[in-house]
C-alpha cells in the first residue's frame, strides 16, 4: 500500500534538533445522508486533513498540529514541537526516551465487500424506511440516516518508520419516536462497524422503519419495568455500553495513573490489583482484540506505531492487564489535531456456552434489556446506572411482557462477579460506540465492543416515573 | 485570519452562477495546550486549525461541505464549490430552508494578554511543586466568521485562556477549580492556588458514610452548571418541544418549577459569537424559563420553517451557549447556615436522564462534597449517586438561590475550544434523593 507520496517526500526533508521526531497525517472524508419526516436533510460533506508533528528529547515531549501541509508549514510545526520538547525537558511526569520510540513498517485496509451506491439510491432507501415508520398519529418523529467515512492515517518517523492504514466506516441509523400525552418512547437501530455497504444489510435497516415504529407504540402502552432485585439478561447492544463503561474505562492505564483525574476521572483499579484481582465470575473473559474483522477499532498499529495484537485483559474472571503499556497497542488520537492517549479500541467479552433460549430458560424472575438510552457512572467507574429503550419480563423461563424505561444500577467492583451465564457464539454480536469522550484537550473517538448476551444475578432494576 | 476569510468569500462569491447564493462559515484557532499531572507536564503542544464550511443554495435546494484549509485554501474551496454545485442537481427542494437575506454585518474583537504557554508551565510547575495538581491549560486566539454572497460579513475573535485544574489530597479527595479569562496574571493564579489549598484542608479527616436516602443539600454554582446544562439537551429546543422529546415535556403540559427559577440565553452577557451559520444575528437575550414557567424556545431557522415559528437565531442544535440563571436572595456566605444539616455539593458529574419525559435525572457527586451539621462542615463524603426529578429539585424542594452568581467559561475542547459560558447561582434544596 502506498503512503501519501507528497507527505512522505516532505517529511524526509524535515529537520529537527530532537533525536526523535514523527509525523502523523490524518485525512477523513465524511458524508452524511438523512431523511427526517420524509424530507431530505441537506447532505453534508466534510474533508478534514492535517498533520501532527511530534518531537521527543531525553525527558521532553512536544507536539504541534497544523493543516498547513506545505514544506514550510510542516517544518514550522516541527520546530514548534521541538521547542515544546525542550521546554518540558526535566518537567515531565513521564520519562520520555527517544531511543525507545518504535520504527514500525506496515499497512492495514478495512475489508469492503460492497461499494456504496449513488446518492439517489441512498436517499431512496432511507426515504422508504422513513415513510414506512409513519404508522399512525402517535408517531412524532422519524429519522433515517447513513454516514460514510473514509479515513487514511499515515505515521512516519525519522528512524524510518512508515505506516499507512485506510479505514472505511458505513454507519446506518434509524430512530422512531412515539408520544401520548406526557409519555414519549423511542426505538432506534444503529450498527457501527468497519466495512462497506454490506453493513446496511447486516444492520437490518431495510424493514426497520415499520418495526421500530410498532415497538415504540408498544412501549407507550407497556407498564414500567418493575422495581427490585432480579436476574438481568443484557443483549449485546447493551453489553456494549456495560463493557465500555465498567471494564474499559477502569482499565485505561492513564486513568489508573491519574492523568485523567481532572476531567474523565480516575479508576477503582490500582496497579497492584493486576494479576490477582477477581474482576468478575470465572465466566468472564475479556480481550483487547484489534484483529476481529469489521470491528470498529480494528487496526494493525496504533497511532504511535505499536503493533496491535489480541491480549487477554481478564481471564476466568482474574484481572491480568490494563489497557496500555507494552503489550496493548491502544495509543490513539481522534484526529490530526489531538495527541494520542490511552483508549480502549476494541474491547470484547469472549463467548461462553448456551444459546439465548438456554439463558432465558434458566431465569425464574428477570428482565431482558436491549439498546442503551441512558448512562451514568462515577469518576472512578464504580457506581453506575444505565437505562435501555426496550425491556421484557422473564418469568419461569419465558418472556412474558414488554416493559418500558428498563433501568438498572450497580457497582462495577461487584457487578461482574454476579455474571451467571455467558451466551455462546450464536448470541455474539459486534457493536461499537462512535463518540467516547476523554482527554485534555477533549477527544471523541470510536471504540468497538463485541459480546454475547449475558445473565447477571440479583441486580437492582427499576422503571420510570410515569 | 479575518482578512483571508473575507477575501476568499469575496472570491468565491464572484464565481457564482446566476441564482446561486453562497454562505460561508469560519472556525479557527491558534491554541497552546498543556496537560499537567502531579504538578508536572504530561503533554504539551500547539494546534492551529482553520475550517471553512460552504453552503450553496439554488432554487430552494442546498448542500454544504466543511473543509480544513491551510493558507487561504482558495483552490480547495473552489473545487468544493464545484462539488456542491453538482450535488444540488440531484437534490429535491428543501421545504425547511431558511437563510438570512437581509445582511447584518458586525464584528467583535477582544484582544487579551495571554502569557506564552512556556512561561505558564514555569509558573504552574513552580508554584504547585509541592502539591498534587492535575489539570489542563488551553490558551490562544479563537476566531469565528460568517460571510455570504449577499454582502454580509460577521467576525468574532477573542484572545482567551482557560486553566481548568484540581488539587488532590489522595484517591478521589480533591478540590476542583479553574482560572479563566483574557489576561493571565501570575498573582491571581497564586491566589486561586492558595484558596484551593485551604479548601483541600477541609478534606482531611475521616470520611462520613452516608446511607442512600433523602437529604437537604446545597448545590454550589459549578454543580448547578451540570444540572442546568443537562436540561440544555433538548429542554429549550423548539424541535424537541414539537416532537415531544424535551426533558421539560411536563412543563409543556402545564407543570411548573419554583417561581424562583428564571433561565435565559443571554448572548449579550456571554462570550459566544452573536451570529450563526444561516446568517441570522442573535438577540441580546431570550427568556427560556420565566418565574418557573416555560417561556420561549430556541428556534433555529430550520425549525422556524418546519413548525411555522419565528427564528431567534438559534444554531442547528438549539442549545444555549450563554446560559444565565437569575440570582436569588440568599447570601452565599449564609449557604452553610441555610443548609444547617445535609450535604454541601461543590460539583456534580456524569448526569443523564433516568426518565427523560418525566424530567428525572441521575448523576454523581464529585470532588469536594461535605456533610454539614449546625451549619458547619463536619466531614468529607464519598461520591454518591442521586436520582431525582427536576420538578422536585428546582420545584417544590428549592428553598433558595444565592444572591451571588459565578460566571463559568466552558473549558470544553471537543473539536475546538468552546465559547460557551454560564452564569449561575448556588441552590439550597429541602431534599435530594440519593440512591447509591
Amino acid at each position: 500500500m502506498q503512503s501519501n507520496v507528497r507527505i512522505v517526500e516532505r517529511f524526509r526533508r524535515l529537520r529537527s534538533a530532537a533525536p526523535f521526531w514523527s509525523l502523523r497525517y490524518h485525512e477523513e472524508t465524511h458524508e452524511s445522508f438523512a431523511i427526517r419526516q420524509d424530507v431530505v436533510e441537506p447532505p453534508r460533506l466534510s474533508i478534514d486533513r492535517g498533520a501532527m508533528l511530534t518531537a521527543v528529547t531525553d525527558g521532553g515531549y512536544g507536539y504541534c498540529a497544523t493543516s498547513d501541509l506545505s514544506q514550510a508549514g510542516l517544518q514550522a510545526a516541527l520546530d514548534r514541537a521541538t521547542a515544546w520538547a525542550e521546554a518540558t525537558r526535566g518537567r515531565s511526569v513521564v520519562r520520555f526516551d527517544p531511543r525507545r520510540m518504535p520504527a514500525p513498517q506496515g499497512s492495514y485496509r478495512s475489508a469492503v465487500v460492497r461499494e456504496n451506491p449513488d446518492r439517489q439510491a441512498i436517499h431512496d432507501l432511507l426515504a422508504a424506511e422513513c415513510k414506512a415508520a409513519n404508522v399512525g398519529p402517535r408517531i412524532v418523529e422519524r429519522y433515517a440516516a447513513l454516514e460514510l467515512i473514509d479515513e487514511e492515517r499515515v505515521y512516519l518517523t525519522n528512524a524510518g518508520g512508515e505506516l499507512v492504514q485506510r479505514f472505511r466506516f458505513t454507519l446506518p441509523h434509524m430512530r422512531v419516536t412515539a408520544n401520548r400525552g406526557v409519555e414519549t418512547q423511542s426505538r432506534s437501530l444503529e450498527l457501527a462497524q468497519q466495512g462497506g455497504f454490506e453493513l446496511v444489510e447486516r444492520a437490518g435497516l431495510v424493514g426497520s422503519g415499520e418495526r421500530l415504529a410498532e415497538q415504540a407504540l408498544q412501549l407507550l402502552l407497556a407498564p414500567n419495568c418493575p422495581t427490585g432485585k432480579r436476574d438481568l439478561l443484557l443483549m449485546p447492544d447493551q453489553m456494549m455500553l456495560q463493557v465500555h463503561e465498567s471494564i474499559g474505562h477502569p482499565l485505561e492505564l492513564d486513568r489508573i495513573l491519574g492523568d485523567e483525574r481532572n476531567y474523565a476521572g480516575t479508576s477503582f483499579v490500582r496497579p497492584e490489583m493486576l494479576g490477582s484481582y477477581r474482576y468478575g465470575s470465572e465466566l468472564l473473559n475479556v480481550t483487547y482484540d484489534p484483529t476481529l474483522a469489521g470491528e470498529l477499532a480494528t487496526y494493525a498499529f496504533d497511532d504511535e506505531g505499536a503493533r496491535a495484537e489480541k491480549v487477554f485483559l481478564i481471564k476466568d474472571g482474574i484481572l491480568l492487564a490494563p489497557l496500555g503499556g507494552p503489550a496493548v497497542a491502544n495509543s490513539r488520537a481522534s484526529g490530526w489535531n489531538r495527541p494520542p492517549i490511552h483508549r480502549m479500541a476494541n474491547l470484547n467479552v469472549e463467548p461462553g456456552a448456551g444459546t439465548l433460549e438456554d439463558m432465558i430458560g434458566s431465569i425464574g424472575r428477570g428482565v431482558l434489556m436491549r439498546t442503551n438510552v441512558s448512562w451514568s457512572i462515577d469518576d472512578s467507574r464504580n457506581k453506575f446506572q444505565f437505562g435501555c429503550e426496550w425491556g421484557e419480563l422473564i418469568e419461569d423461563g419465558r418472556r412474558t411482557a414488554v416493559v418500558k424505561n428498563p433501568s438498572y444500577r450497580g457497582v462495577s467492583a461487584t457487578f461482574w462477579r454476579s455474571l451467571r451465564r455467558v451466551g455462546d457464539a450464536s448470541t455474539f454480536e459486534v457493536h461499537g460506540t462512535l463518540y467516547c469522550g476523554k482527554g485534555e484537550p477533549n477527544q471523541a473517538i470510536h471504540c468497538g465492543h463485541a459480546a454475547p448476551a449475558c445473565v447477571f444475578s440479583d441486580v437492582d432494576v427499576f422503571g420510570g416515573d410515569a | 485570519m479575518k482578512d483571508q476569510f473575507f477575501y476568499i468569500a469575496d472570491a468565491l462569491a464572484a464565481s457564482l452562477h446566476a441564482g446561486e447564493t453562497l454562505l460561508a462559515s469560519f472556525h479557527g484557532e491558534r491554541s497552546d495546550f498543556v496537560r499537567f499531572n502531579h504538578a508536572k507536564v504530561r503533554q504539551a503542544g500547539s494546534v492551529e486549525q482553520r475550517y471553512v464550511t460552504l453552503r450553496l443554495v439554488r432554487s430552494r435546494r442546498q448542500a454544504s461541505a466543511s473543509v480544513a484549509v491551510a493558507g487561504d485554501g482558495f483552490n480547495e474551496l473552489k473545487q468544493t464549490l464545484l462539488r456542491l454545485r453538482d450535488a444540488l442537481a440531484s437534490l429535491p427542494e428543501d421545504p425547511w430552508l431558511l437563510i438570512n437575506e437581509t445582511p447584518q454585518s458586525g464584528a467583535s474583537e477582544r484582544r487579551g494578554r495571554i502569557a506564552p504557554a512556556q512561561e505558564i508551565v514555569d509558573v504552574v510547575t513552580g508554584k504547585a511543586a509541592a502539591l498534587d495538581l492535575v489539570g489542563f491549560y488551553a490558551g490562544g486566539t479563537i476566531c469565528r466568521g460568517f460571510a455570504n454572497s449577499l454582502g454580509q460579513r460577521n467576525w468574532h475573535e477573542v484572545d482567551s485562556f482557560n486553566f481548568d485544574w484540581s488539587l488532590y489530597r489522595e484517591a478521589d479527595r480533591a478540590v476542583k477549580t479553574g482560572y479563566a479569562g483574557f489576561e493571565w496574571d501570575d498573582t491571581q493564579f497564586a491566589a486561586k492556588l492558595e484558596t484551593a489549598k485551604e479548601q483541600l484542608s477541609l478534606l482531611n479527616g475521616p470520611r462520613r458514610g452516608i446511607e442512600p436516602g433523602e437529604y437537604r443539600a446545597y448545590l454550589a454554582p459549578r454543580a448547578m452548571e451540570d444540572l442546568v446544562g443537562l436540561l440544555s439537551w433538548g429542554g429549550f429546543s423548539a424541535r424537541s418541544r414539537a416532537t415531544k422529546q424535551s426533558p421539560l415535556l411536563r412543563m409543556q403540559e402545564g407543570e411548573r418549577l419554583s417561581e424562583k427559577v428564571s433561565i435565559a440565553e443571554s448572548t449579550a452577557e456571554g462570550v459566544a459569537p452573536g451570529f450563526q451559520c444561516d446568517g441570522f444575528v442573535k438577540p441580546a437575550g431570550i427568556s427560556l424559563i420565566a418565574a418557573g414557567t416555560l417561556d420561549e424556545a430556541l428556534v433555529s431557522p430550520r425549525s422556524a420553517k418546519e413548525y411555522g415559528l419565528a427564528t431567534n437565531a438559534a444554531g442547528a442544535g438549539e442549545m444555549p451557549e450563554s446560559l444565565d440563571m437569575a440570582a436569588g436572595e440568599l447570601p452565599a456566605s449564609e449557604a452553610l447556615a441555610g443548609l444547617d444539616r445535609g450535604l454541601y455539593v461543590s460539583n456534580l458529574w456524569y448526569l443523564n436522564f433516568s426518565d427523560r419525559p418525566a424530567g428525572r435525572i441521575t448523576g454523581m457527586t464529585r470532588f469536594a462534597t461535605f456533610w454539614v451539621e449546625g451549619g458547619r462542615v463536619l466531614a468529607p463524603v464519598s461520591p454518591m449517586r442521586f436520582d431525582d426529578s427536576i420538578y422536585r429539585m428546582l420545584g417544590g424542594n428549592l428553598l433558595a438561590l444565592t444572591r451571588e452568581r459565578e460566571f463559568l467559561l466552558d473549558p470544553s475542547t471537543y473539536d475546538e475550544r468552546s465559547t460557551a459560558s454560564a452564569r449561575l447561582p448556588g441552590a439550597l434544596l429541602r431534599g435530594l434523593r440519593f440512591t447509591l
